[in-house]
């Protein structure tokens, strides 16, 4: 990567994809220093003086933009590293994560938020914490959002420990505003599903496992939305992580047409699997929360195509293997998800449902990072140069040994997607390339 | 079938020499009386080695995984593992690990084959006897109605049973109270209907199963155990009234007062004892099965 030295980079030949600007067509682009400086259908520059990446038959996209990945660090790196898990994000695309702050011990603090940014831990991917809303995740004691916020924290959120209180989840709400954070919400009712494994349901009844009810989603969302508009402040900004049910995305459809500031989010999973996937208890099919049965899977592609939902996110939960390779009720929540984002939504979104590339594109890039108010996810000109180039037509085996996460635990493992990513670059710098012995399927 | 029965009458010395010496492990992560009981002189009754290992007497104790545990098992000879484990599911990942014929002898909330097929033998038996040594299909157990009531929600029993006997053609009824049981549970698969009404469900059944009410599972769910004797247990009257002429059958272990009364449990109808002597056929059977040993005469 000596060739990084060159700071004059020219992006040559490709079909660019850009939803800021809603560009979908053949575009050249000239980087200096890292940014962006011109975009253009013929661009003149002197060979010498720059680095010219040959883009012909390739689509040119901004950096994927993921705002719910789990990077383990501090406390985990058993699991995932930061260095690890940003080599994943950018072996897939992404250039930009928000990671959740359930690490050990949990990210309530401006020490823990500078320490994940800090340069020493190797990310190739810029990664953006996010805050934990209550002291430890405990749901009591609100953290410093000011705080959080001016050391770089871009939401706040108690993920993985849903906030129940009304009191709690009521001031959470308003502290955010003031601090013009979002509130990310893992929408599940505790109380409802304690010792539960899987969707509720005839499946979850056949094989002797306790389910989770749609309800159990709902519920909270319905709550949330009620306290949002309860709050009437035009600052505040819900945002529901992981949304999995038809009934709970009925609710986010109906505040959004009230006109609540209220977004939400869907894993590749729950647009692609459903419940079936756990088949013989295969732990790789065990998440929170779960996936669930096709009604709900086909509304949230609904969900997708018609704008409902604002972004894809992944929920990349990286664990151990001798955790997954446990009895299903003990295996824990979860699975892998930076290196199959991309190929899932082409293969289901796009090439099955119809979706154009533009929308699919803005899905993973600039509509999360409008989201989080990040300045990412578009290749206007004076942006930061994050860039993927991608091969639209090659198919690729994913093979869960060769990926870059430290853990394995995905049930994609040894499925043919569309979509190789040949090339992601951030801020001007190569930080993943594609191995020219790339396995076919 | 066919094979529990001529097991059953096989010489004994011949019988054991069938498995002479072979390894077969008991894996025991829950009490049981009746399951690892009769799967253990079936064994020996083979002629296998078996040796017992139980959760509280073993290194599980100290936290070693049930894959670590299998292999264990593995690594010292067994052959084949006869699994009692309180997490659904819990069999497929011990075959997954060992490659080993791992016999489920009762999962979580899942599922007890071996108790499905030897209530099938006791079926049999009473009300179709000319196929307990033949051939049996799908349309064996035509026009028999079997009433299962009790705590279906956490009876793997009630899974296994409601799994197997519709595809000999039987009908099954669950019933029970909501708490105990979810309208999914009609979902699981063809020939089941639920019948909230015991008497209502009793007119109609040639067999009665009643299930142990799992007063440790019941925390948090909404039952009064007084309302639920009023409407659902089995006693004297109520099966003299609406199935006079039913099996009574129970898998145990039993609650006398609280499902069952003493005088139906051990009254002319009941035949629950003659399910626990089948069990033993049956698990020679399967043992005899996972390991290869059938008798040739037998179809499997």
């Amino acid at each position: 990567m000596s060739s990084n030295d060159v700071n004059r980079i020219w992006i040559k030949g490709g079909h660019l994809i850009d939803p800021t600007s809603k560009t979908d067509g053949p575009r050249d682009l000239l980087i200096e220093n890292g940014r962006i400086v011109a975009v253009d259908t013929k661009l003149n520059a002197n060979p010498r003086d720059v680095q010219v990446i040959d883009a012909t038959g390739l689509i040119v996209t901004p950096g994927l933009v993921d705002i719910h990945v789990h990077l383990r660090e501090p406390g985990q790196s058993y699991k995932e590293t930061i260095a690890s898990g940003t080599a994943a994000a950018a072996a897939g695309g992404f250039t930009s994560v928000a990671a959740m702050p359930n690490t050990i011990p949990v990210n309530d603090s401006v020490e823990i938020t500078r320490w994940m940014q800090a340069p020493e831990r190797d990310a190739r991917a810029r990664v953006y914490p996010i805050g934990a809303a209550t002291v430890g995740s405990l749901g009591a004691t609100l953290t410093n959002y000011e705080a959080l916020r001016d050391s770089g924290a871009v939401a706040v959120s108690d993920d993985g420990k849903p906030i129940l209180g009304d009191e709690t989840m009521r001031a959470v709400l308003r502290a955010a505003a003031t601090a013009g954070l979002p509130v990310i919400q893992h929408a599940e009712d505790t109380r409802l599903t304690g010792g539960c494994s899987m969707n509720a349901g005839p499946l979850a009844f056949r094989l002797g496992l306790r389910g989770m009810p749609v309800e159990a989603e709902a519920g909270i969302v319905a709550r949330d939305i009620a306290l949002l508009r309860e709050l009437d402040d035009d600052r505040a900004h819900l945002h529901v992580a992981h949304l999995s049910t038809k009934r709970a995305l009925d609710h986010v459809r109906a505040a959004r047409q009230s006109g609540l500031h209220v977004t939400c989010e869907v894993t590749p999973h729950h647009f692609v699997l459903t419940e079936e996937a756990v088949d013989e208890y295969d732990t790789h099919a065990k998440m929170n929360p779960p996936l669930r049965a096709v009604e709900d899977r086909d509304a949230m592609i609904e969900g997708l195509l018609d704008g409902t939902i604002d972004c894809i996110a992944t929920d990349h939960a990286p664990h151990a293997a001798h955790e997954k390779d446990q009895e299903f009720e003990r295996a824990p929540n979860g699975i892998t998800g930076l290196e199959t984002s991309l190929g899932l939504s082409l293969a289901v979104l796009h090439r099955r449902h119809g979706m154009p590339l533009l929308q699919m594109v803005a899905l993973l890039s600039a509509r999360p990072a409008a989201l989080l108010g990040l300045a990412a996810g578009t290749l206007a000109v004076g942006a930061t140069a994050d860039v993927v180039l991608l091969a639209p037509e090659t198919e690729w085996a994913f093979r869960a040994s060769e990926s870059r996460s430290r853990s394995r635990n995905t049930p994609f493992d040894g499925w043919s997607l569309p979509g190789k990513v040949s090339l992601t670059m951030r801020e001007g710098r190569i930080v993943h390339r594609e191995d020219p012995s790339v396995r076919q399927p | 079938m066919q094979a529990a029965s001529f097991l059953e009458k096989e010489d004994p010395l011949q019988r054991a020499h069938r498995l002479a010496k072979r390894r077969v492990a008991l894996l025991f992560y829950e009490s049981s009386t009746r399951t690892r009981t009769s799967f253990e002189l079936a064994a020996k009754g083979l002629g296998a080695d078996t040796t017992l290992v139980s959760a509280l007497s073993s290194s599980i104790e100290k936290g070693e995984s049930l894959k670590d545990t299998g292999l264990t098992l593995r690594a010292l000879g067994a052959e084949c593992i006869i699994l009692r484990h309180p997490n659904s599911g819990a069999p497929y990942l011990l075959d997954r690990v060992t490659h080993l014929p791992v016999l489920n002898a009762g999962d979580g909330m899942h599922a007890h084959p071996s108790q499905a097929l030897l209530d099938l033998r006791t079926i049999l038996h009473r009300l179709r006897p000319e196929h307990t040594n033949a051939e049996i299909d799908e349309s064996t157990l035509a026009g028999v109605t079997v009433l299962i009531t009790g705590d279906i929600l956490h009876s793997r029993v009630a899974r296994s049973n409601a799994e197997l006997l519709p595809r000999l053609g039987a009908r099954v009824i669950l019933c029970g109270p909501k708490a105990l049981l979810p309208e999914s549970a009609s979902e699981i698969g063809p020939g089941i209907a639920i019948e909230r009404n015991f008497a209502h469900a009793m007119h109609s059944a040639q067999v009665v199963m009643m299930l142990r009410i799992q007063k440790e599972r019941l925390a948090g769910l909404e039952l009064n155990l007084d309302d639920y004797i009023a409407h659902y247990q089995l006693n004297a009257e109520r099966l003299a009234e609406n199935a006079p002429r039913a099996l009574v059958m129970h898998p145990g272990p039993m609650i006398r007062g609280l499902e069952i009364t003493s005088e139906v449990a051990d009254g002319p109808q009941s035949v629950i004892e003659e399910q626990v002597r089948h069990g033993v056929a049956v698990r020679t059977a399967l043992i005899a099965r996972a390991l290869d040993a059938m008798p040739e005469s037998v179809s499997t």
